[in-house]
Order: C-alpha cells, then sequence, then structure tokens
C-alpha cells in the first residue's frame, strides 16, 4: 500500500509541476514581449486585459482554434512525432529539478546527468521536424539547429564538471547543500560563462538563434507547422529555457538557498533567482545581434573548448593543492 | 513488479529492432533505434546501472544517432527506399544464425540463473554506483581505460587527416 500512496503523491506533484510550468511559459512570453517593447520604447500588448494580462490566454486560444495543417508531401507520422519529441524531453527533465528544499518530484543520485541525458535528446525532435516537413527551408534549419545544438551540448556537459568536482555529487539537491557558505559562481567564474554561453545556443536564444533566422529561412525547422504543433514547438523552447536557467542557478547559485540574514522560503528564492535569469535572456534578447553561422562555430570550438578544459585542470589542480 | 518492467523494456526492444530491420525508409529505422536504445537503458536502470543508462541515452541516442539522421536527412530518402531491400543472402544469414545460435545456447549453458533480485520501491535517491565506477575505472581499470582512449585520439587524428587532404585537393 506504501507505493500506491507514494505512487499517488508522485502523479499529484507531476500534475501540479506540468501545469505550472505551461502557465509560467505562456506568461514569460508576455513578460518577454512586454520587456522588448519597453526596450524599444514601445507598450507592447495593451489591448486584452488590464496592460495585456490576459493576452497569454487569447493567445492559447486561438493556437488552439487553428487550422491543423499537415503538408501533402509531408512525413505523416514522423511529422506529427515531431513536436512531441521536442516537448516531452523539455517536460521529463523537470523530474529531477529541486524547487525547493522539500518540493521536488524525485531525487536520484544521476540527477545531473540525467538533465543533460534526457535534455539531449530535444535536437531530435527539430531533426525530425526539418525533415518530415519535406520542405528545403526546414531541412537548412534542422541541419543548422542540430549542429548547433551538438556543438554546444558538449560545452555545456564540460562546463558542468567544474562545480560537480567541487560539489562531489551529481545529485542536485546536494550539489545546492554543498553552496550553504559560499555560491559556486564566486570559485568557477570560467565555468559559468562558459555555461551560460552554451546555455544561450542549446536555447537557441540570441545572439546564437541562427535555427530560426528569418531572413534566411523563413521559420527554420518550424517553417510548415501550425496550430497547435507549432505551439508545441514553443512551449519546449520556453520550458528548456527554464530547465537551463534552473541548472545555472543550481550549479552556480546555490538553487534555493538564499542568504541566512533574509528569512524567505526556499522556493521564492528559487523564483527571485529564475526570474533574474530570464530577464537576462530577455534583455540580451533587446540588446545583441545575431551572430553569424562560421562565427557561432568557430567562437565554441577555438574559444569555449580551451576555456572550459582550462577550467577542468585548474580547478582539479586547485582542489588537490587546497582542500 | 520488477519482472514486469523487465518484460515490457524487453519486449519493447525487440519490437523496435525487429521493425527497424525491416523498415523500406532508412530515417524511420533510425529513428526506431533510437527507441530501442532506450528500452535498453530501462533494462540498465532495473539491473540498477543507472550511470549505463544515463550513458546509452546521452551517448548513443543523444549523440551518434543525431549524428546518423544528420547525414542520412542529405540523402536522397525516396530512392533509397524503391531500392532493392534485401541481399539475397539466405545461406550465409542462415549459417551465421545457426553457429550464432549455438554460441549463444553453449554460453547459457554456463550461467546459473538465481533468483532475481528484490526491488526495492523508491522514489528516493539510493547510493549509488556512480562513485564506485568511477573508483573502479580509474584505479584498477586504468589501463584499459587509458588503451581506449589512446585508440579514440588515433581514430580521431585519421579522420581528420582524411578529411582535410580532400579539402586540400
Amino acid at each position: 500500500m506504501d507505493m500506491a500512496l507514494e505512487v499517488a503523491v508522485a502523479a499529484i506533484k507531476i500534475f501540479i509541476v506540468v501545469n505550472v510550468v505551461q502557465l509560467v511559459v505562456a506568461y514569460m512570453i508576455y513578460v518577454e514581449r512586454k520587456v522588448i517593447a519597453h526596450a524599444q520604447l514601445r507598450l507592447g500588448p495593451m489591448r486584452v486585459g488590464w496592460h495585456g494580462l490576459l493576452q497569454p490566454i487569447a493567445d492559447g486560444l486561438k493556437l488552439f482554434f487553428k487550422e491543423d495543417i499537415i503538408p501533402d508531401k509531408a512525413d505523416r507520422v514522423v511529422f506529427v512525432l515531431a513536436p512531441v519529441m521536442v516537448l516531452v524531453p523539455a517536460l521529463v527533465v523537470y523530474a529531477v529539478l529541486p524547487f525547493s528544499a522539500t518540493f521536488y518530484i524525485t531525487q536520484i543520485n544521476i540527477g545531473l546527468f540525467f538533465v543533460l541525458a534526457i535534455s539531449s535528446l530535444g535536437v531530435f525532435g527539430v531533426v525530425m521536424a526539418g525533415w518530415a516537413s519535406n520542405s528545403k527551408y526546414s531541412l537548412l534549419g534542422a541541419l543548422r539547429s542540430a549542429a548547433q545544438m551538438l556543438s554546444y551540448e558538449i560545452f555545456l556537459g564540460f562546463s558542468v564538471i567544474g562545480p560537480l568536482m567541487l560539489a562531489g555529487s551529481l545529485n542536485l539537491q546536494e550539489i545546492v547543500h554543498a553552496q550553504r557558505d559560499v555560491w559556486f559562481v564566486f570559485y568557477q567564474p570560467l565555468a559559468f560563462i562558459v555555461f551560460f554561453v552554451a546555455a544561450l545556443a542549446e536555447t537557441n536564444r540570441v545572439p546564437f538563434d541562427l535555427p530560426e533566422a528569418e531572413t534566411e529561412l523563413v521559420a527554420g525547422f518550424h517553417t510548415e507547422y501550425s496550430g497547435m504543433k507549432f505551439a508545441f514547438f514553443f512551449l519546449a523552447e520556453y520550458a528548456s529555457m527554464m530547465v537551463i536557467s534552473t541548472i545555472g542557478i543550481v550549479l552556480f547559485f546555490g538553487g534555493w538557498e538564499g542568504p541566512d540574514f533574509i528569512p524567505l522560503p526556499g522556493f521564492v528564492w528559487y523564483c527571485l533567482k529564475l526570474g533574474a535569469f530570464m530577464f537576462v535572456f530577455i534583455w540580451l534578447r533587446a540588446t545583441l545581434p545575431r551572430y553569424r553561422y562560421d562565427q557561432l562555430m568557430r567562437v565554441g570550438w577555438k574559444f569555449m573548448f580551451p576555456l572550459v578544459m582550462l577550467n577542468i585542470f585548474l580547478t582539479g589542480f586547485l582542489k588537490y593543492l587546497f582542500l | 513488479m520488477e519482472i514486469y518492467f523487465f518484460y515490457m523494456f524487453a519486449g519493447g526492444m525487440i519490437l523496435t529492432s525487429l521493425l527497424m530491420i525491416t523498415r523500406a525508409n532508412v530515417i524511420h529505422a533510425a529513428l526506431l533505434l533510437v527507441l530501442t536504445f532506450f528500452f535498453l537503458a530501462g533494462v540498465f536502470v532495473l539491473a540498477g546501472a543507472e550511470f549505463l543508462a544515463a550513458v546509452q541515452i546521452l551517448l548513443y541516442a543523444g549523440g551518434i544517432m543525431v549524428l546518423y539522421l544528420f547525414s542520412i536527412m542529405l540523402m536522397n530518402v525516396e530512392v533509397a527506399v524503391r531500392m532493392r531491400q534485401w541481399h539475397r543472402q539466405g545461406v550465409v544469414v542462415l549459417v551465421a544464425a545457426v553457429l550464432l545460435g549455438l554460441e549463444i545456447w553453449a554460453v547459457l549453458g554456463e550461467v546459473e540463473f538465481g533468483a532475481p533480485k528484490q526491488w526495492e520501491w523508491s522514489l528516493g535517491a539510493t547510493p549509488g554506483n556512480v562513485e564506485a565506477l568511477g573508483a573502479v575505472l580509474y584505479t584498477k581499470f586504468l589501463f584499459p581505460f587509458e588503451v581506449a582512449s589512446i585508440l579514440l585520439l588515433a581514430s580521431m587524428i585519421g579522420a581528420i587527416v582524411l578529411a582535410k587532404r580532400t579539402i586540400e585537393r
């Protein structure tokens, strides 16, 4: 009977997390539109509700009722599966993220590794979407995306090794506990820089949003998608942005733990840090131009890769000397 | 409980591999192979090798198969589908299958099957094998580990040299 109870509790937690994530994603899009609008001295959405607050719901309804088009020459099965294949990994990863000291779906001892493994699957959906659409723009967009995501996944993977060496555990909750005194960002500035750039590239955000360079590729791999299927790609993009921000918070900014002199619950600290992270994402989008494809690859392999290797070496060396 | 999960994963693995080798469309075959990797990762988890399961997904599914798909996508699949799918090598296949079957039978004869390990239901963290794996890999098996690294390095350099020669021409 114990088992049934545990399964029921887990199911309830999963239900809460999945729904809250979708709601937060909808409002992330609203916040993004507002912040960018104000950065460009515009007002952004104002019509639906007070200062456009109901805009995300209107948008969601619109996408829900839109006609769902599958191109004639598309590979139907793969075409339909591709958005699912993008969204599911993005949501599955939430299973191991620590939202506070007590609220999480599960803790596994390969937590961080699990996150990396599952989020590496998102690229399948992109490749499948690009190929199944049977359109040149989609295919080119998908090829670009795949090359970019594969390259930067390597830097992302290497950049987490530094904090891991300090924490001595793959369990995300234990990594948070290891930062009770000092955030790892002070010990691992190099790793954080590489992590942040790789995170931008992994989530296809400005300045690395080449996969959806409108001027060259229309809309990249999701050119042929409409209605709910298109919404799935959107949801997945923002959901994985939140995942990668959470990983950044857990690895470098002490997760849900805050300084002792401000007594706020762990979950509030987590939300504040997540909000700050997401704001930086949006802020960068309002500020920076897009990188060129060869620049993207050069920055990655010739600058970030040596940097992250140096960081691992230095961390090991210093840890051996002082700890 | 564990045994049902095992049958689910093993059955899924057999089904997807059979589907994989019978598809005419290479992309479908590749995607089915990815599914097979997932079921295999599930079996690894049941065996208590969660690190191996994560590696299986990260490297094989997330890395190698994406690269495969990457190159297959550039191929004209419609032409490939119309090509002859079987190589009419039934005799060779039969001989190989019989030999392999005998081999498996011989190996299985040596193994002693004990009672299946009791599975403890827990959604919490359990003491893991990541530390143990690291310790063993960098002490007892350091030499094979380094040999494997050198092999990989050599193959990488070889690939770069071959690619560079064609670029220079």
